[in-house]
């Protein structure tokens, strides 16, 4: 049963990667990046990560894929025009990429041979719960940090968004 | 590998394999697009595979470590979503191209 739903949405996800990649336009690269976040929330759930899973869906799916949109159509942006691109990439991009997967699939294969499999239910300790008493304890200071980050972030997004005041 | 272990749950390996597919792909797709949006969109691909990485070995440790680094590269994520948007459209205004090929003045 693991092993099925493995290989749907590690496929969709792949899918959906790639057609981030190969489409055109940038809404459609966007909604496809939609599927890809979305396949990899169910994965989450089966690793046991319940509330990353949660957060996945809410944060990504939902928060910043909409702002991506938003930024899409506010813009109007077309499908992007290709011209010029260098010779040396267009020999080399693909073996260059595969090289670049082999060698990570090489490293994962070399160092982890002999992990454990995966069985739904196996970890039980993602939920809100444990995650919260970890972040409130362990981690109180990276958490206060970022919230610091947050709030940097949300005036500088004003101040580069914001009308010129004349 | 055989059949008779896979009913028995997928190897972690198999999600690591995933993770660094979706991060090759991100990365192609950062070099070869021309539209800064999407360039955008790549990153947040490759910083998706990251995760997936971090949760696969939370799991395979059975600790909780993971899923709170994972919570953290979210969170960076969106505030970096936030700015980058922020500045694209900044430069949108100002140049009124979102090609990266014509936003090359550091270049020459």
């Amino acid at each position: 049963m693991e092993i099925f739903f493995f290989l749907l949405f590690a496929i969709v996800a792949l899918a959906c990667a790639l057609n981030v990649v190969l489409q055109k336009h940038p809404i459609s690269s966007a909604l496809s990046l939609v599927g890809v976040m979305v396949s990899l929330a169910v994965l989450y759930l089966m690793l046991g990560a319940e509330f990353i899973a949660m957060a996945q869906v809410v944060v990504y799916a939902g928060a910043v894929m909409v702002l991506f949109i938003f930024v899409i159509m506010l813009l109007n942006a077309g499908a992007e025009t290709r011209k010029g691109g260098s010779i040396t990439a267009q020999v080399l991009g693909i073996p260059a990429l595969l090289a670049f997967f082999a060698a990570l699939v090489f490293l994962i294969t070399t160092y982890y041979p002999g992990l454990s499999p995966v069985k739904f239910g196996d970890f039980t300790g993602g939920g809100a719960r444990e995650i919260g008493m970890k972040l409130f304890s362990s981690y109180l200071l990276p958490f206060e940090v970022t919230s610091v980050l947050i709030l940097i972030a949300i005036v500088g997004a004003i101040v580069l968004a914001r009308k010129e005041l004349d | 590998m055989d059949l008779n272990a896979l009913v028995h749950g997928v190897p972690v390996s198999w999600y690591l394999v995933l993770s660094a597919m979706l991060f090759a792909i991100g990365a192609a797709g950062f070099v070869l697009r021309r539209n800064i949006i999407t360039v955008f969109m790549c990153i947040e691909l490759m910083l998706n595979a990251v995760n997936l990485t971090f949760i696969a070995f939370s799991h395979e440790l059975k600790s909780v470590h993971g899923h709170i680094f994972t919570f953290f590269v979210m969170v960076v994520a969106a505030a970096e979503a936030a700015v980058g948007l922020a500045i694209i459209l900044t430069v949108f205004k100002n140049r009124s191209t979102l090609n990266i090929d014509e936003v090359s003045t550091l270049k020459n």
